[in-house]
């Protein structure tokens, strides 16, 4: 400092001393690019910059929007695919269930069938067997008769007497068989 | 114009040559007028000062001029010094709400006072328009008016004064010694020191750049070219140094006119 104002002092200038000229020039070209940049460029870029912010912040809005969209789309798949494999699950489980009742019922329906057609076949059987010993009966007692008419000569043609003889001796022939039976049974 | 009006020294002075070392002064600093408008005598840093102003109004004018909201490769350069001066200076020092108002004057300074600086390592220019005192200090005096009327319209006179002389009751019996010593400091060295700290910042850059410079030259004689090749190596240095004392004189000046306005416009302290 001191040697710049002992050198300002040689040279009879003073590099702190502002000339008028200079002085003038310079805030004349600050007004200038002042003026530029206060009415026409920073407005016009501040504009610019705020329709840059809307511009972004809108477009983030939308991405936001889109994502949430996909979000409840995919939740909403998700939900329907759960709810379709619960809903498959349910009808396996009833078709199973249905499938088991069904033969159950089946089952049933068969035995109940069986023995329909074996209670038919029993009843059928012991009709034929009474119609057979009936006929078997009227046959022999006929022959019997026959037989014995013509042995004793005599016609047993009474139907009382004629069946009360076959009667007894039927009986006969049918205790002789349980004795036969008996004598089997003890021997 | 003659060599001796475009050149800083002497061309035809070399060492062993019986010539001294054209040695840089506050010679380096007075310029002949080039020429005459309208009786105002226009010379060199004066030129460079119109120039400058054409060249930022010229660069933001084709950066901003037709702005889209998608930019270009220049507006997004305009961009970038746009908000690094709103952003990291403005809004830092005044706060968006304050701040807001005077992001147009400190954008303008900074540009201005930037490439203003920058005329230093711009061939053929090559002289920072800044260290002549009269440009920094007709912006020192804007901020200056600027402060010191909002202090007084928002605290009023009393007000003001307290605002400016740091009046504070709690400090006792040695008020008025700090009231006296905070009023001369604010209201006639700041604006002083303001000014000077980006004109003797340039002024000596210029100097140093001069030294290395001429150097380089005069020592280009015999065995002196060895000498002249370090010496070239330092305006390469230096130049790369001054780059960067440049912008950041300019973000000091900026800065510096910022804390000014929030000082102004805070309560007392």
């Amino acid at each position: 400092m001191i040697a710049l104002v002992n050198l300002a002092e040689e040279e009879a200038q003073n590099p702190l001393l502002p000339p008028l000229p200079e002085l003038v020039i310079g805030l004349i070209a600050f007004a200038i690019v002042f003026i530029f940049f206060a009415k026409k460029l920073l407005p016009n870029i501040n504009r610019v910059l705020d329709e840059r912010r809307a511009a972004i912040e809108g477009g983030m809005e939308k991405a936001e929007a889109t994502q949430a969209e996909a979000q409840q789309v995919l939740e909403d798949y998700r939900a329907q695919l759960a709810d379709a494999r619960h809903e498959a699950a349910r009808l396996r489980q009833e078709a199973q269930e249905q499938g088991a009742a069904l033969i159950a019922e089946m089952r049933a329906e068969g035995q109940r069938q069986r023995e329909e057609i074996i209670a038919a076949g029993h009843a059928q059987i012991e009709a034929e067997r009474k119609q057979a010993g009936t006929a078997l009966r009227q046959d022999v007692g006929k022959l019997a008769t026959d037989l014995a008419g013509k042995i004793v000569g005599e016609s047993l043609e009474d139907v009382a007497r004629q069946s009360r003889t076959i009667d007894r001796f039927l009986d006969d022939l049918e205790a002789k068989a349980a004795d036969g039976s008996k004598a089997e049974a003890g021997r | 114009m003659s060599p001796d009006q475009t050149l800083a020294f002497e061309t035809d002075c070399h060492i062993f040559d019986g010539c001294g070392f054209p040695a840089p002064g506050l010679h380096s600093f007075t310029f002949e007028p080039i020429a005459t408008v309208g009786g105002i005598e226009i010379n060199k840093p004066m030129l460079l000062v119109l120039l400058g102003t054409v060249a930022v109004v010229v660069f933001f004018w084709a950066a901003f001029g037709r702005a889209k909201v998608v930019p270009g490769k220049l507006q997004m350069v305009g961009e970038a010094g746009y908000d690094f001066v709103r952003r990291g200076i403005v809004y830092e020092a005044l706060g968006k709400k304050e701040g807001d108002k005077y992001v147009p004057l400190m954008v303008s300074l900074f540009f201005f006072i930037w490439i203003m600086n920058l005329w230093s390592v711009i061939p053929l220019a090559q002289f920072p328009a800044t260290s002549i005192i009269a440009f920094p200090a007709g912006l020192a005096a804007i901020v200056y008016i600027l402060w010191v009327s909002l202090t007084f319209r928002k605290h009023g006179f009393v007000g003001g004064l307290k605002n400016i002389s740091g009046y504070d009751k709690s400090i006792g019996p040695v008020l008025p010694l700090v009231m006296a010593l905070e009023l001369l400091s604010n209201l006639i060295i700041r604006p002083f020191t303001h000014a000077v700290r980006l004109f003797a910042n340039m002024f000596a850059g210029h100097v140093l750049l001069l030294i290395f410079t001429i150097a380089s030259w005069y020592l280009l004689n015999g065995i002196g070219i060895a000498y002249a090749s370090v010496s070239f190596v330092m305006v390469l240095l230096l130049t790369v140094f001054e780059l960067f004392i440049q912008a950041l004189q300019a973000y000091v000046f900026v800065l510096l006119a910022c804390n000014y306005i929030q000082g102004a416009l805070a309560e007392h302290h």
